[in-house]
């Protein structure tokens, strides 16, 4: 089979969808050149007027995309850096996320942000290295953070095709995943569907984006201990509550590795929500960014704050001590 | 009689006059709640521009914005509804008087964020015409907005694509208790003139004035002109928002509140009509908010299990309970 890489995934997914629709068009910095390499050829296939580069000005093309979707175009916007949502929060949650309800239902606003290479990129630092999927899952935005090609395939495709603001969180820590990949079979992926990537019978791990394959590691090491489901939520809002229930309701114990600041991360919601539904057979356990963490420079630093594997395992073999 | 003759004029400044002080009395009364940011004084300036708009043009409006979006053509009793919060509001009962919004006649809301319409209303011209329309735009702001980045971002994207959006300043002297003089450094022209678009300043207070600067702005723009900025100098004649009803604010001499009060666009705009004239709009506007109000009452308030309907055009429904 073909490999195909999570950035190229991205790609096809733009393509296709821009060769299916002629609505769909592309907002950002720098992406005739695909300065972030996914926007790699589509100028020279769809010419200047679909692949649209624009000034530095985040909050005017942000919200200049909020126009166009209520104009019925459907925009994806590009982000070249994680923390540049900070600078839109105002744009896509003051207004693309609250027009629908505040006009009764007289408006949509079906624009896409796409940021590649979210959470930390290694000596990106302080400014450059944020993660913040779990805000937009607390106001309500649509939120999708693929693990994998296919999904990122498939989830990007959706959220062009959904009528309402996506946010496409694509980790610096996945984009350089490849996998042997059936063309053929690239579908859309159904936002709020969550997937099982590996099933087991003694604990449930919830891992969110690139973490996904970080648990994919440590259940194969600790496969002569402990039986281990990695459960892949795929998209944080809405979140696949049923799927992920059934899963804890059969192995009674959940540890949670989510990229996010401890307060207030999804990692705390999805807890929270499955004690709500499942008894469970010991305390669950969440591995996250340390509360208020800003990513420091120095690599061994900037590791030192992300969840690792390290404490993915622990997290694991404390739950199974516990009774 | 053109949808620009002075009769019409007449009457849109005097409804919106009407609707305005019909409406203080209701917060007054206790039946609007949340308050208003009355318009009163202002009403040449959305009566003008929209006299030189078609019907298909599209218009922004702000926090201070039932005039705007009477002057654009909604229904006044929707519109009266909306304020009182009933099912039959122009956003049933889901936006209120500072997020009004009636798309089939063009207006893409209110919006109380200051300085943010620009950008989305930018936005939205620009896709219209991509797909074949002819339309232009028009987006009020105060100014206080000319203070915010994100707006300024719009000027130069507006400018830099030449998408014919009619930036309209209203500039009454004050960002709710700040002088203009104590906030804005340099001009509310120069700002668009930085731009490369050109810029008038118009009376105001005369709504034929305000009609005819917006009509040769508008004549260049459909010409194929890009942006255009006009400053209208005008006074507002009331409170801030209506809760200085209540709490008396020391910030405007009342000699300054007298003269600025002496210009009213109503009393100029109504002096070039006939007496006989001038009472027949007037009878047949109280008739009209006769009507509106009946209509407004008597609709019912909305079922408080559909709180959130709208919130997603894709009919997603927010989890309200736990689990
Ligand atoms: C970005 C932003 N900052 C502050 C406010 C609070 N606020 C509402 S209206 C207003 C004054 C706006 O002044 P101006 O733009 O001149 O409009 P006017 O009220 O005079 O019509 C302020 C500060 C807001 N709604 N949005
Ligand atoms: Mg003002």
């Amino acid at each position: 089979m073909p490999r195909l890489s999570y950035r190229k995934a991205l790609t096809r997914a733009l393509a296709d969808e821009m060769a299916r629709d002629e609505s769909v068009f592309l907002l950002g910095e720098d992406i005739r050149v695909a300065a972030s390499n996914v926007t790699a050829g589509l100028l020279k296939r769809f010419g200047p007027d679909r692949v649209v580069d624009t000034p530095l000005s985040e909050q005017a093309f942000t919200s200049f995309a909020t126009g166009a979707a209520l104009a019925g175009l459907r925009p994806v916007v590009e982000f070249q850096i994680p923390s540049l949502l900070f600078l839109v929060f105002e744009q896509i949650v003051n207004h693309a996320h609250k027009f629908p309800l505040m006009t009764g239902g007289q408006a949509e606003v079906p624009v896409t942000y796409l940021v590649p290479g979210s959470g930390s990129r290694t000596g990106w630092a302080g400014q450059h290295s944020d993660h913040p999927y779990s805000l937009f899952a607390h106001v309500g935005v649509t939120t999708v953070v693929p693990a994998t090609p296919a999904d990122a395939y498939g989830l990007l495709v959706s959220a062009i095709r959904h009528v309402d603001p996506v946010v496409v969180f694509a980790p610096a820590g996945a984009m350089d995943v490849r996998a042997d990949v059936d063309f053929a079979a690239l579908a859309p992926v159904p936002i709020g569907r969550g997937r099982v990537h590996r099933a087991g019978d003694d604990v449930t791990v919830v891992a969110v984006g690139h973490l996904v394959h970080d648990a994919l590691a440590v259940a194969e090491e600790l496969a002569d201990q402990v039986s281990v489901e990695v459960f892949d939520p795929r998209t944080l809002y809405p979140f696949d509550w049923d799927g992920l229930t059934a899963s804890v309701a059969r192995t009674g114990r959940l540890v949670v590795v989510d990229d996010s600041n401890r307060s207030c991360g999804i990692a705390g919601e999805i807890i929270a929500t499955v004690v709500e539904r499942v008894r469970l057979l010991a305390p669950p356990r969440r591995v996250t960014r340390p509360d208020g963490a800003v990513l420091p420079f120095a690599p061994a630093l900037d590791r030192a704050v992300q969840p690792g594997r390290e404490q993915l395992t622990a997290a694991i073999q404390l739950t199974m001590k516990d009774e | 009689m053109t949808r620009d003759d002075p009769v019409r004029l007449y009457r849109t400044v005097r409804l919106i006059r009407r609707f305005e002080e019909r409406a203080v009395d209701l917060v007054r009364a206790g039946a609007i709640v949340g308050g208003i940011h009355p318009y009163l004084g202002q009403e040449g300036i959305a009566a003008g521009v929209c006299a030189a708009l078609r019907d298909d043009d599209l218009v922004t409006g702000t926090h201070r914005g039932h005039g705007h979006v009477l002057a654009k053509g909604a229904d006044p009793a929707r519109m009266l509804a909306e304020l009182l919060g009933r099912e039959t509001g122009l956003n049933r009962g889901r936006g209120g008087s500072m997020h009004a919004a009636d798309l089939a006649v063009g207006v893409l809301g209110a919006n109380a964020i200051v300085g943010a319409a620009g950008a989305i209303l930018t936005g939205a011209v620009w896709a219209r015409r991509r797909r074949g329309d002819d339309l232009v735009g028009a987006t009020f702001f105060g100014d206080g907005a000319v203070n915010e980045g994100m707006l300024l971002e719009a000027f130069n994207l507006a400018a830099l694509w030449r998408v014919p959006v009619l930036f309209v300043c209203e500039n009454n002297g004050y960002a709710t208790t700040m002088p203009v003089e104590g906030a804005v450094a340099g001009t509310i022209p120069g700002r668009a003139e930085a731009f490369g678009m050109p810029a008038a300043v118009v009376d105001g207070q005369d709504p034929e004035a305000v009609r005819d600067a917006t009509a040769a702005a508008v004549a260049r723009m459909r010409a194929g002109g890009g942006p255009e900025l006009i400053e209208a100098r005008t006074y507002r004649f009331d409170a801030h928002h209506t809760f200085e009803h209540a709490v008396r604010l020391d910030y405007r001499a009342p000699q300054e509140v007298a003269a600025g009060r002496s210009r009213d666009p109503v009393e100029i705009q109504g002096a070039r009509l006939s007496g006989v004239d001038r009472a027949a709009v007037d009878a047949d506007v109280e008739a009209t908010l006769d009507a509106a109000l009946e209509f407004a009452l008597a609709s019912p308030e909305p079922d408080p299990a559909g709180a959130l309907a709208h919130l997603y055009a894709s009919g997603l429904v927010a989890r309200t309970g736990g689990g």
